[in-house]
């Protein structure tokens, strides 16, 4: 027995990547990021507002979808749970620290939950487009011209509902296409937050910006994957702060940025808030924080990188 | 189809106790290595016929992404601990590395790291490859990272952990000295092969990091702890006979912010104990055929 001849050539075997999406750099030996006012750890917090169809379609099951046979009430409402209770505990959360945060979420929430929306708007908040709803899964299996529909679709939905055109995307699970990259350029956005192979923002090739929105960090990851206690999701995530305050201490005040993707079904349960809270009081209160959107970020890095030209 | 005994015939059963006496240099009890998975995976690999690379249609963005993220942040995060309390990496590479990413190769080289092969990408996968298939990946190992380091590898570690029945016996005919594919013992073992000799080093999957976080789903601070319990039980036994412990590592894993330090505090643990010799795996493979002649 043998493998097939092709299977021992390597054509993209050469310098830098096998893809074309970005070039490789390496964050220890950029020009310094500085943030404002002294700080040193941008904190990004980003929740995921979700509505999940109690019937799945779309090219992937997303992560938290239907488990059961049709109707799976079970987990329709318990991930509706976090859009009508859960959420609501975070902004307060939110405004007890006095902090700012992305919401990355489907345009379905937009159109059926006007009433969170607003207060998402209201509380001087982003909001990132997460695609239609949690069927608007985005894989390989899409034709470029579906997947185009797909996103215009969000996009202009998300725009009637709430009043707002976002400037960021987050694909859902992080999946994109060979497309996705060219797509979200061509339908105007400004940054994605799929790629978590670095700790800052950086430029594709196609001139998107990537807001590298750690998933290991995550509520989904390390509570719902590793089941973890709230508790040592917020000790890692303190853990996570003050390594990435010291290296930045280390490296002259060199930024350093800490993604926080949290999910309101996840960390907005009466048992777990808590932690949320607790952690945000301890942060909010470093002087090395600066907790701020997504959006404020790119904003931040991208004068920074013309004037370093 | 090649017969497939039950028994793969890999070493004679050799009971923990009663074995002869191993000192390591400076009468230390336990060998400690730390072992770097230095990594390139494809984002469009060919198919395999008898495993799936990636769990998404290609690009499978996640995965490819925290892989990368060794090579744009978490490396030198994870070396420059290393190197601040005095561990050398023995590095477990793959080779195609050296072509595309080569200031992480030449990183972990200035830092008088080892190197060993670990395959060409950790998305080719030797299973079901002829002897001229795996004896040309064996030679683009010895070759890619002599012209790469200016050093002769010694070592290897199956490409994602793919095997074939007859690879430990190329890896004695290329002069290879040690695998890190075994996972039977604490102490350095003679493997039988037909021409030559193999040493198997304790590379360990139940302390890799990958298993402490994605298999036993370790937070990075229990994960530290299970590390110093590792060391201290192979420090003390190893009064009888030197044990070997290894630290297999993933930048992607262990440099993430929120396990890089307290990853630190096991490090500093085990480097200021006093029984600890924090050596390369050549080395140790050395010292143990040194004194064993190859019956150890």
């Amino acid at each position: 027995m043998a493998l097939d001849p092709s299977y021992l050539e390597y054509p993209h075997r050469q310098r830098g990547y096998d893809h074309d999406f970005f070039e490789w750099s390496c964050l220890h030996t950029r020009p310094p990021v500085k943030w404002p006012d002294g700080t040193s750890v941008a904190v990004w917090l980003c929740v995921s507002l979700e509505w999940f169809p109690i019937v799945p379609a779309g090219p992937f099951k997303a992560p938290g979808h239907m488990q059961t046979a049709y109707p799976d009430y079970r987990h329709y409402t318990a991930r509706d749970y976090g859009n009508r209770v859960g959420v609501w505990r975070m902004l307060d959360a939110f405004a007890a620290a006095g902090v700012k945060a992305s919401f990355a979420t489907n345009a379905a929430i937009a159109e059926r939950y006007p009433e969170l929306v607003a207060a998402v708007i209201e509380g001087g908040h982003e909001i990132i487009a997460h695609s239609t709803d949690m069927n608007g899964t985005i894989d390989s299996s899409l034709t470029r011209e579906a997947e185009s529909a797909l996103i215009g679709e969000a996009m202009a939905r998300i725009e009637a509902a709430s009043g707002v055109r976002p400037t960021g995307w987050l694909s859902i699970a992080r999946q994109q296409s060979w497309h996705t990259a060219d797509l979200l350029k061509e339908h105007g956005l400004t940054y994605t937050c799929d790629w978590v192979n670095d700790e800052l923002p950086y430029a594709l090739k196609n001139g998107l910006i990537n807001l590298p929105l750690n998933h290991e960090l995550s509520d989904r990851q390390i509570i719902t994957v590793q089941q973890k206690s709230a508790d040592s999701w917020a000790e890692s995530l303190c853990d996570a702060f003050d390594w990435l305050a010291a290296e930045a201490a280390a490296q002259g005040g060199a930024g350093r940025m800490l993604p926080v993707h949290l999910t309101p079904y996840i960390m907005g349960l009466p048992y777990r808030i808590s932690a949320l809270e607790g952690w945000l009081r301890g942060i909010s209160q470093r002087p090395e924080s600066w907790f701020a959107t997504g959006e404020e970020i790119i904003a931040h890095w991208h004068k920074q990188e013309q004037q370093d030209g | 189809m090649e017969p497939r005994p039950h028994d793969p015939g890999l070493y004679d059963y050799h009971p923990y106790r009663g074995r002869p006496k191993i000192t390591w240099p400076g009468g230390k009890s336990v060998a400690v290595w730390v072992a770097p998975n230095l990594e390139y995976y494809e984002i469009d690999p060919p198919a395999h016929p008898a495993r799936k690379a990636w769990p998404s249609l290609h690009p499978s963005v996640v995965g490819y992404a925290h892989r990368d993220h060794s090579n744009r942040v978490s490396h030198w995060r994870m070396a420059e601990v290393m190197s601040k309390h005095g561990f050398p990496g023995s590095v477990s590479l793959s080779v195609a590395l050296c072509q595309h990413h080569p200031e992480v190769v030449e990183d972990a080289n200035q830092r008088g790291w080892e190197f060993f092969s670990h395959g060409i990408y950790n998305t080719r996968y030797a299973y079901e490859m002829d002897e001229a298939q795996e004896r040309a990946i064996i030679e683009d190992s010895i070759h890619t990272v002599q012209e790469a380091t200016g050093q002769r590898i010694r070592g290897w570690l199956a490409p994602a952990l793919t095997h074939t029945p007859r690879t430990l016996d190329l890896l004695s005919q290329y002069d290879f000295t040690y695998t890190c594919d075994l996972y039977h013992d604490d102490q350095v073992q003679e493997v039988k092969v037909k021409q030559g000799r193999l040493a198997s080093i304790p590379y360990s999957l139940e302390v890799n990091d990958h298993y402490g976080f994605f298999v036993y789903n370790m937070s990075g601070r229990e994960y530290a702890d299970a590390l110093i319990r590792q060391y201290e039980r192979l420090a003390a036994e190893g009064e009888n006979s030197g044990t070997v412990m290894c630290i297999p590592l993933h930048a992607y894993l262990i440099g993430q912010p929120h396990r890089i330090g307290p990853f630190e505090e096991a490090l500093r643990h085990i480097a200021a104990d006093g029984r600890a010799w924090i050596a390369r795996a050549g080395e140790i493979v050395d010292h143990w055929r040194g004194q064993t002649g190859g019956q150890g």
